[in-house]
């Protein structure tokens, strides 16, 4: 080649304690392309990400920059040598205007206001060059996830970025808006910019990567021309084995109704609300998967159904109601009801990270007689059971007495799904099966409740995963602002048709890109007019 | 991060952390002009070197023990009482009103009446700050620094007033009853032909304590309800998925850890005073936060550290005695102590950590 890479590694490699991160990788991102890294959880894309962002330092290794050889002792660096970063989490002052955002950090002087004029204007030329629309007026809390992302990027490239790392971009995104991203991050390849893109998503390495570079475990273990390989391929090497990349099951035959909600509303502490009448069945042996963008209301459904919220409406399990508020509504009283609840985060909710595995074994169910007589709880006999359970869910490493914190993504989702399904459930509730789990275990979580359906358990599935909710329901309901859209079934309609819910659009319009960006825009018009006039009343108040 | 084995967890940087203040302190006694050596006999002389030592030691750290176990049992349901001070107080109030209220006939009645009484003032005084933190998240801290204030006026009030005896010039109650006098050490042993230090403190208060010990390890690790306040303490979210009502939990935890906080009145008015003075506590309620932590919680730590916070205290008291060095010193380096073994903790673990980390490495590879 004769121009020199954007990036090069050579042997960079990076540990932690005894964990070795990164082992003796070696990568060339080719200027003007958009470069793929793809790996399961804690293959080591984030430690090699925050390497060359500044924000952990390589025990070994080299990094140049456009031919250069350069040290990146710190963020401050990185961005000096062109690297600009968008993280998963964004990283934005939520009550700023989107120019105050844009600015922060690279004012010049001390006063703001010749900073934002020139950011205003820097803006709506690089808005005009490379379609990253935004409104410099809106707060950010006020505007969708899809345009606080345009702003990260903007950030960016405010700052005379050149070459642009996105973290897993589209976890937030509706299909509809990560198409949008896409065009906008192939529009900045095609002016030249250096596009590295970390994902866990194959279709996303197929559609947009010009190559893309396979880690695991710290490793790197290929670096393939995109249009040279396949998913099939690139799940293999993720894994090192072949893996399943669809769940097979077979037809559904649904029974009795288990799960009945009706006219369901909840209103949060803020006074929203975040459920606007939802009604919803779920059968015996069928898995109910609901679809949707995160912050549209799944969360809060599940939460009530678990008696973590309090609600108004109707619930009723096997035809009797349950109490939504007061001393009723609680976990206790809903695992005694026969309801099984794997929550969206484990972490926080699912499991006491100090707790070890085998007093985990028993959460919420620390009450039962199986967990010992009386006062006191039978310790010896749980860590016997909890070890056998682990045995049978395949938690690795077989150690009971290890704590939770110690086991990784998929082996403490084993851990929680192997206690809530070891309860024989009627309704097991599950939030964000696999979110953060390797593709190994995600197969066997898969199974494992396919084969609870199979038994003739009700399932009420929560997954931002469109493709996870497609593969493994047997019924999709989509969920948008506190409402179901619509219920489909998932061989009946496509990721199109589910897209369009998602963003609260109806029916079937020939040109469903474009009604999209017509919504957003709208949106965007409107919160341009609320906030325009309010901001600028501020700003009087604030610098008068 | 690699972490260090149970036993070097345990006692291996609590140890480090009291070796660094110890040599801290003796920079401090040199820089006075004073030898550190000298002053290491005397403390150990004087708190180890006769029954009479040990049975101020032994005295101290049964206070300690309680508002240590105190503060350890909050933690765990996620509460920092700071208030084990106004507990023991209340504590306090509640022994002398069970000791004065009958002309108890012996010491065995007494005694369980004023656990009792004890326990049940102390955890009455947690139970408001609990309330208030659980239903309506006014923070416990606050609220428990300032129900010691309440308690310490409150006694200053009850003390000048009606508990004061008629003609009596002195803010106290009256003597308890001959009957309600505790057994010392001293009168324990002497049965069994073992003499001990008849003018040391120490009573079969100590015994007490070590039972609180027990109970607290048993509440903990054993009962389903120190598993729902450790799950609290851990993660608030995941009780609420769990149905563990935080209500209810942490008012008992605080139930419970002002009731150990008011048996230290047990040791130190009915088993030194004979009577309610003002001010039983004597800063106590505050030792047993730097306990627990040295003690990590734990209630095998919480002995250990309460019968060296109860060296520091006699031998402090010894250091005094004996030279020149100012009484304010003493409150120097047992704050000194209190800093390395609870507040810089880490200071001490994570250093350790690596160095464990390293040589494993190295004797590995």
């Amino acid at each position: 080649m004769s121009v020199a890479p954007a990036i090069e590694l050579q042997g960079i490699s990076k540990s932690f304690g005894p964990v070795q991160a990164n082992k003796d990788i070696s990568i060339k991102v080719a200027p003007g392309t958009i470069h793929g890294i793809i790996g399961e959880n804690g293959a080591g894309k984030s430690t090699l990400m925050s390497i060359l962002y500044g924000f952990y330092k390589a025990d070994s290794g080299r990094i140049f920059i456009k031919g250069q050889e350069t040290r990146i002792p710190d963020s401050q660096a990185a961005i000096a040598a062109g690297i600009g970063m968008v993280f998963q989490h964004f990283k934005l002052v939520e009550n700023f205007t989107v120019l105050e955002n844009v600015i922060l950090g690279a004012e010049d002087g001390a006063l703001l206001r010749p900073s934002l004029a020139k950011a205003r204007r820097e803006l709506a030329a690089l808005a005009k060059e490379y379609e990253l629309n935004v409104t410099p007026d809106a707060l950010i809390e006020d505007i969708g996830v899809g345009m606080q992302q345009r702003v990260e990027i903007l950030k960016a490239l405010y700052r005379q970025a050149d070459i642009l790392i996105l973290d897993e971009p589209t976890g937030v995104l509706t299909p509809a808006e990560a198409d949008q991203l896409f065009r906008i991050l192939a529009r900045l390849r095609d002016e030249g910019k250096t596009i590295i893109l970390i994902t866990h998503k194959l279709r996303e390495i197929m559609e947009i990567t010009d190559d893309v570079s396979v880690m695991r475990r710290g490793e790197m273990v290929a670096t393939v021309r995109t249009a040279e390989t396949g998913p099939e391929e690139l799940a293999e090497l993720m894994v090192g084995r072949k893996v399943l990349l669809r769940v097979e099951k077979e037809a559904a035959r649904p029974g009795d109704v288990v799960l009945e909600v009706e006219n369901l509303h909840v209103v949060d502490g803020q006074g929203v609300e975040r459920l606007r009448g939802i009604d919803l069945q779920v059968r015996k042996g069928e898995i109910v998967g609901l679809a949707g963008v995160a912050g549209n209301g799944q969360s809060e459904l599940l939460e009530v159904l678990g008696g973590m919220r309090a609600a108004t409406g109707r619930v009723a399990v096997n035809g009797i109601d349950l109490a939504l508020a007061g001393s009723g509504a609680d976990g206790k009283a809903r695992r005694a009801a026969g309801v099984g609840h794997v929550p969206e985060d484990r972490q926080r909710e699912g499991l006491i990270m100090a707790f070890s595995a085998w007093e985990n074994s028993v959460f919420g169910y620390h009450r039962g007689p199986a967990s010992g007589a009386g006062l006191l709880m039978d310790n010896a006999g749980i860590l016997t059971e909890a070890a056998a359970k682990m045995e049978r869910f395949d938690v690795r490493p077989r150690d009971a007495k290890l704590s939770a914190k110690h086991f990784s993504g998929g082996n403490q989702q084993k851990i929680v799904l192997a206690r809530e399904i070891e309860r024989n459930p009627d309704l097991l509730l599950v939030g964000q099966p696999t979110r953060g789990v390797d593709i190994g275990a995600i197969e066997f979580i898969h199974s494992q409740i396919i084969a609870l359906r199979d038994a003739g358990k009700a399932i009420l599935l929560v997954s931002v995963e469109l493709d996870e909710v497609m593969a493994l329901s047997d019924r999709i309901a989509v969920m948008f602002d506190g409402r179901i859209m619509g219920e489909r079934l998932p061989g009946e309609t496509d990721e199109t048709e589910l897209g369009l819910l998602m963003a609260g659009i109806e029916g079937r319009p020939d040109d469903a890109a474009a009604a999209v960006q017509e919504a957003q825009a709208a949106q965007a018009r409107e919160h341009a007019e609320e906030h325009g006039t309010a901001h600028r009343a501020g700003q009087g108040g604030g610098h008068g | 991060m690699d972490r260090l084995p149970g036993w070097a967890d345990a006692v291996l940087v609590p140890l480090v952390s009291l070796l660094l203040a110890a040599l801290l302190s003796a920079l401090v006694i040199l820089g006075i002009g004073e030898s550190p050596v000298e002053a290491l006999r005397i403390m150990v002389v004087g708190a180890f070197g006769s029954t009479y030592g040990w049975g101020y030691t032994l005295y101290y750290a049964t206070t300690f023990m309680f508002t240590g176990l105190a503060f350890a049992v909050a933690s765990h349901a996620g509460m920092f009482n700071i208030g084990a001070e106004g507990q023991a107080m209340l504590g306090g109030l509640g022994v002398a009103l069970v000791c004065l209220a009958l002309p108890w006939p012996h010491w065995a009645l007494a005694l369980p009446a004023a656990v009792v009484g004890g326990a049940v003032f102390g955890a009455l005084w947690a139970l408001i700050p609990a309330w208030l933190q659980a239903t309506r998240g006014s923070h416990i801290v606050i609220t428990t620094i300032m129900f010691n204030l309440i308690a310490a006026a409150l006694l200053n009030y009850l003390l000048g007033g009606v508990l004061r005896p008629a003609g009596s010039v002195e803010s106290a109650t009256a003597r308890f009853p001959e009957g309600a006098t505790l057994p010392t050490l001293h009168d324990m042993l002497a049965p069994l032909g073992i003499s001990f230090s008849k003018a040391a403190p120490v009573n079969i208060s100590l015994f007490v304590a070590v039972l609180a010990c027990l109970f607290v390890w048993v509440l903990i690790w054993r009962t389903r309800l120190g598993y729902e306040i450790r799950a609290l303490g851990y993660s608030q979210t995941a009780s609420r998925y769990a149905g563990i009502g935080p209500v209810k939990i942490v008012v008992v935890a605080m139930l419970i850890s002002g009731g150990l906080a008011g048996l230290m009145a047990v040791n130190v008015v009915m088993g030194e005073a004979e009577r309610l003075l003002l001010n039983p506590t004597e800063g106590a309620g505050f030792i047993g936060i730097a306990v627990a932590l040295m003690g990590r919680n734990h209630p095998l730590g919480v002995f250990l550290a309460a019968i060296l916070f109860g060296f520091l205290y006699q031998g402090g008291g010894e250091l005094g005695l004996w030279t020149s060095i100012p009484r304010e010193l003493i409150v120097v380096i047992q704050a000194l102590v209190i800093l390395f073994t609870g507040a810089l903790d880490n200071m001490v673990r994570m250093p350790m950590e690596r160095a464990y980390g390293a040589l494993r490495r190295r004797r590995k590879a």
